[in-house]
């Protein structure tokens, strides 16, 4: 895998944690998760949009909005309780946020793995969040043709 | 020296009352010296939200499984580990956790293979702590290593590998399984809403019995009252004191907190946690199986 196929932000969050120790890793995690934003009003009503990542230990659920131009957001929500899957749902909202749609479904499967955090929170751990990017692409496809 | 233990009347009745401590007494205790408060959860990062002042982490995964083998660390990694959270041979380490202790006992039981000899829980856990309104703090600990001496792991008393499982059925001996009745009957392998972990087979050990480990745990994560884990195990399983029980779920931390209840609550001396669990035995080439909710037979060779 070479940079010119990942995209800048997600670039950024990859060199942003091997930059660090496996301790600071676990702390940047930490950040990303007490960043995930609120869902926005008009998804705050409706549980109902959402769909749950059943491969995650603990309930996370996430919405996938590809807008008119074609680009893509993500939104998802988990209690926090659950800061580790928080931290997964953050890392891909702001990193997939923004991509058009045909660049998230290039977005390499392996991504979670090229974080360094395999380590720090154990493989097992972080199937989780390449499940949740697994249905982040399978709903935008189904956004592209629905 | 060991920090003194908890006198309440509620673990009174249990067959080790020094094993558990109660919130107030951990409040009123924390600070002692002699004792470590450790925190054991699922979430690898729940402690760095917020933990008990003073307390350190231990993670089941990252710490205490051997990054290669499937098995535990060894007697030197133990003693790095521990020694670098500040706990010596003799400290009082009370852990407590998520999820009514689920993993705070599989750390236990983990010391327990170490023959760490004042290990204790907190009964209910994170979660009774925060509902009680009572403080967290996400300072970092202040930790000053010491010094731990290697003791070699003794898995014998307490762990049963899948040979000892099947010697076990042999000998017609008592088995609990502690997972969901969906994962017993084998509708399916994981815990509903866990994730999937590798078993190639669905259903339960012949003649095993099905407590679902969170039985003992009342709503707000303690340890049920003593007459309450009598009527489960010992009238509805019909348990015997002399017993030899192996207990299991999918990879042994939910049966670590019923080798708990029925080693220092119940007091039966022959109870082994087989950390194997479903995740070998559900993958291993020609072992009994039994599908359905029945509990099944074991047909001797």
């Amino acid at each position: 895998m070479t940079d010119t196929e990942l995209q800048p932000a997600l670039a950024e969050i990859r060199d942003d944690f091997l930059a660090l120790t496996m301790k600071e890793r676990l702390q940047l995690l930490l950040e990303f998760s007490n960043e995930l934003p609120e869902l926005p009003p008009r998804y705050a009503e409706h549980p109902d949009l959402f769909e749950r990542v059943v491969e995650c230990q603990s309930p996370v659920f996430i919405f996938v909005e590809v807008g008119d131009d074609n680009v893509v957001q993500l939104f998802a929500t988990a209690p926090a309780e659950s800061p580790t899957t928080r931290g997964f749902a953050s890392i891909l909202a702001q990193g997939l946020g923004g991509l058009t749609a045909d660049e998230v479904l290039a977005v390499p499967d392996d991504f979670p793995q090229m974080l360094g955090l395999s380590q720090a929170v154990s493989p097992l751990r972080l199937r989780g969040m390449s499940a949740m990017l697994g249905r982040t692409k399978r709903q935008v496809r189904e956004r592209m043709h629905g | 020296m060991a920090v003194e233990t908890d006198t309440s009347p509620k673990f009174a009745e249990y067959a080790h009352p020094d094993r558990l401590v109660s919130t107030e007494w951990l409040a009123e205790h924390l600070g002692d010296t002699d004792l470590v408060v450790v925190e054991s959860d699922e979430d690898v990062l729940l402690y760095e939200t917020g933990h008990i002042s003073g307390s350190v982490k231990i993670d089941w995964h990252t710490d205490l499984n051997d990054p290669v083998t499937r098995d535990y660390i060894f007697g030197e990694e133990f003693a790095t580990l521990v020694g670098s959270k500040g706990i010596d041979r003799n400290s009082t380490v009370v852990i407590y956790g998520d999820k009514s202790n689920w993993w705070a006992a599989y750390t236990l039981w983990v010391f327990t293979l170490f023959g760490h000899e004042d290990v204790r829980l907190l009964d209910g856990g994170r979660g009774k702590w925060i509902a009680e309104g009572r403080p967290v703090t996400t300072d970092e600990t202040d930790v000053t290593p010491v010094e731990y001496p290697i003791v070699e792991r003794s898995d014998v008393a307490i762990r049963a590998f899948k040979d000892d499982v099947l010697e076990h059925l042999e000998r017609q001996g008592v088995l609990v399984d502690v997972r969901s009745p969906e994962e017993f009957s084998g509708e399916r392998t994981t815990a509903p809403a866990y994730p999937e972990e590798g078993a190639l087979r669905a259903g339960h050990i012949p003649t095993a019995h099905n407590v679902p480990w969170a039985k003992a745990a009342a709503d707000d994560g303690t340890f049920k009252p003593l007459a309450d884990l009598n009527d489960i195990y010992r009238e509805g399983l019909g348990l015997n004191d002399g017993d030899d029980v192996i207990a299991y779920c999918r990879i042994g931390e939910r049966s670590s907190h019923t080798w708990f209840v029925l080693t220092h609550l119940l007091g039966f001396e022959g109870v082994r946690n087989y950390d194997g669990s479903w995740t070998e035995w559900g993958s291993a080439v020609r072992v009994p199986i039994v599908q359905g909710s029945a509990r099944g037979e074991h047909v001797s060779k």
